[in-house]
């Protein structure tokens, strides 16, 4: 479906994704929920999302590691297509309690 | 045990204090985090798929019931209530801000605790047998001599950037609790024709994706020539190890390009030109640091204990636990006591703040406040009386820390796998908790006896799968888990390397293959042999028929 980018948050390492905002002065805002991510449709968008967020780790040292991931919709939510990825953003599938599937919701399509 | 003096006191604070800047300084952006990361790697603190991950050393696996406190109270105060006990004998935080990593530090410092040499290129923690002090087979406590190797290898300026990581393994008896023979360093102790006390010194044991059992160097070094012998070693290493390839770079590959004969010959003529300098350490200060492994003071007590005998007798479970999780105490009346962190159904290796304080309680109650943790991802109480262990087990069931699978098919070794860990390619704690489930009858683990699985999520193998009885390997394959599996493994004294069954498996096929491996097993074993000597005697076959004919 798309691209998404996503980092570690620099204090906390919590999983953060990018999303594009109007401000003229840090057009990036990093998010703790996928959904809230913006979806790159195309390559170049993405390439661009990148960009924006390398650069944004650079100048605020707020985020680490930035990286795009694969995404689909599914149920009207965003998941990864990849599987490690899948785990990064809900949390250990042996502990549904924590991480952000403990707002979000559970791991049904992760359970052995 | 050991306490600390005021150098490592000076020592411990001074680094939580230079930290405590570093990670300012990171905060605030003047450090980058290529220039950050190291730093943080020096003091244990990863980051991993989730969140960091603090790795906060144990010394050979030793600790008292206030350090035990400690780490359930930082559990609580900057973890999400849980911490997690590894094969190096040191316990992981899953879940720390790196904002408050410094006050953790700082709260580790008050009790004699930190989080150096956890991580990078030099002599990590040093570990040990778990029963030291209280085995009835020991020769001596080994802890005198890890103590030492500590402060030799505390921030030793010529060994802090070796090629590569660099693990110990002391052990002080000849039945090989501390899987010596897979480390860089494995130290067996043992006596000589004279009765003089040494080391069997094995060099370039290792897993990961060039798995080697050690070789021996040298069959009997005198315990007071340890750390010049150690120097010369890490010396020859140093100098020789490769530095082009990280995946070339441990000591194992440096004995295996080099041969093990010149290696040690390497060695021997280093240690010659050492042998008599400082590191010779004075008779009294051996005795010194020995003083701090004085054993408690034991109550002269009878052999025999009658209430643990009478409720054993009637409560089939008590007895399981007595059987599988106490074993012989050097004094009469005492036992050693295994607290397994390996309940049904829960990760391996995980222990709860809660349960963290009733281990220290229990210590204090039970055990002259001494707690140790195991290379195998347990607990132990060292010292409880006989008669109490009716008590004591009763305060670990209620805690939910009263399995009773010491030693059998269900204390399975594994690594954190893709639920936590970066490096991981598949998920290793689901399969050991499945595995745990589809054998939580006691009747069939008391049947089917001792028995190793080890379960790893990457070729890194801190899951330890190639001396598994039973090993198991996650890969990915095309997206999706994959598990590899391989039998004959061992981590003891005849230590061995499994080897590989044939195609892999989905992560749906693992328990039913782990099933059927060990019905195979059941049905061929003779006497009481166990799962790892049917194996060695009728060898892969049966058991790779048995398993890919049936499919």
């Amino acid at each position: 479906m798309g691209q998404v980018v996503i980092a570690s948050r620099l204090s906390d390492g919590r999983v953060v994704f990018l999303r594009a905002s109007a401000d003229a002065v840090r057009p990036v805002e990093w998010v703790l929920e996928l959904d809230a991510a913006e979806v790159a449709a195309g390559d170049e968008r993405a390439a661009e999302l990148l960009a924006l967020g390398e650069a944004d780790a650079e100048t605020h040292q707020s985020v680490i590691d930035v990286y795009r991931i694969d995404v689909e919709e599914v149920d009207g939510c965003l998941r990864p297509t990849r599987f490690r990825e899948r785990i990064r953003c809900c949390g250990p599938t042996v502990r549904p309690d924590l991480g952000k599937q403990a707002v979000r919701g559970g791991h049904a399509d992760v359970s052995l | 045990m050991y306490r600390y003096d005021e150098y490592d006191h000076a020592l411990v604070k001074d680094r939580v204090a230079q930290f405590r800047r570093q990670v300012a300084r990171r905060l605030s952006g003047e450090l980058s985090e290529e220039q950050f990361r190291p730093l943080r790697l020096m003091n244990g603190l990863y980051l991993q798929l989730h969140a960091y991950m603090l790795r906060v050393a144990i010394p050979y696996g030793t600790l008292d019931s206030r350090q035990m406190r400690k780490l359930a109270y930082i559990a609580r105060r900057y973890d999400k209530g849980y911490g997690h006990f590894t094969t190096r004998q040191n316990i992981q935080y899953n879940w720390p801000r790196l904002e408050e990593t410094p006050d953790i530090l700082a709260e580790l410092a008050e009790v004699e605790m930190h989080a150096i040499q956890t991580s990078g290129n030099c002599i990590r923690n040093t570990t040990s047998d778990p029963f030291a002090g209280a085995a009835a087979d020991e020769i001596e406590d080994p802890r005198v001599w890890c103590e030492i190797v500590r402060q030799w290898s505390t921030l030793h300026p010529e060994f802090s950037f070796l090629p590569r990581k660099f693990k110990i393994a002391i052990t002080g008896s000849e039945h090989d609790r501390a899987a010596v023979k897979i480390h860089d360093i494995g130290l067996l102790m043992k006596r000589d024709a004279s009765g003089g006390v040494g080391f069997e010194v094995i060099v370039g044991g290792g897993l990961g994706r060039t798995p080697f059992i050690g070789r021996t160097i040298r069959d009997f070094l005198p315990k007071e020539d340890l750390l010049s012998y150690l120097e010369a070693i890490l010396r020859t290493y140093n100098l020789l190890g490769r530095r082009d390839n990280k995946y070339k770079a441990r000591i194992k590959v440096t004995l295996h390009e080099t041969g093990a004969e010149e290696f040690a010959r390497l060695v021997e003529a280093e240690w010659e030109a050492i042998r008599d300098s400082a590191l010779k350490l004075p008779k009294e200060e051996v005795d010194r640091i020995a003083a701090h492994f004085e054993p408690p003071a034991f109550r002269a007590l009878d052999s025999e204990s009658p209430t643990t005998d009478a409720r054993a007798a009637r409560d089939p479970g008590f007895a399981s636990w007595v059987r599988h999780n106490t074993v012989a105490h050097k004094a009469p009346g005492y036992a050693i006591v295994n607290i397994s962190l390996k309940p049904v159904g829960l990760p391996p290796g995980d222990a709860t703040a809660e349960q963290m304080d009733v281990v220290a309680d229990l210590a204090d109650e039970a055990s002259f406040g001494e707690i140790r943790v195991t290379h195998g991802q347990n607990l132990v109480l060292p010292h409880v009386e006989r008669e109490r262990l009716s008590e004591v087990y009763d305060r670990l069931l209620a805690a939910e820390l009263g399995t009773a699978n010491v030693g059998l098919l269900s204390d399975i070794i594994c690594c954190p796998g893709l639920d936590y860990c970066t490096l991981a390619n598949a998920r290793s704690i689901p399969i050991a908790t499945e595995i745990s489930k589809r054998f939580a009858d006691q009747r069939r683990l008391d049947e089917v006896g001792d028995l190793q699985i080890k379960v790893s999520g990457c070729i890194n193998a801190c899951g330890h799968h190639h001396v598994g009885h039973i090993g198991i390997l996650g890969v990915d394959r095309k997206g999706v888990e994959h598990y590899q599996i391989q039998l004959g493994g061992s981590a003891t004294e005849d230590a061995a390397l499994g080897k590989i069954l044939g195609r892999g498996f989905s992560a749906d096929e693992v328990v039913d293959v782990v099933e059927k491996l060990v019905s195979i097993y059941l049905d061929l074993r003779e006497g009481d042999e166990r799962f790892i000597d049917t194996w060695r005697r009728v060898g892969q076959g049966p058991f790779k028929e048995g398993v890919y004919d049936a499919a």
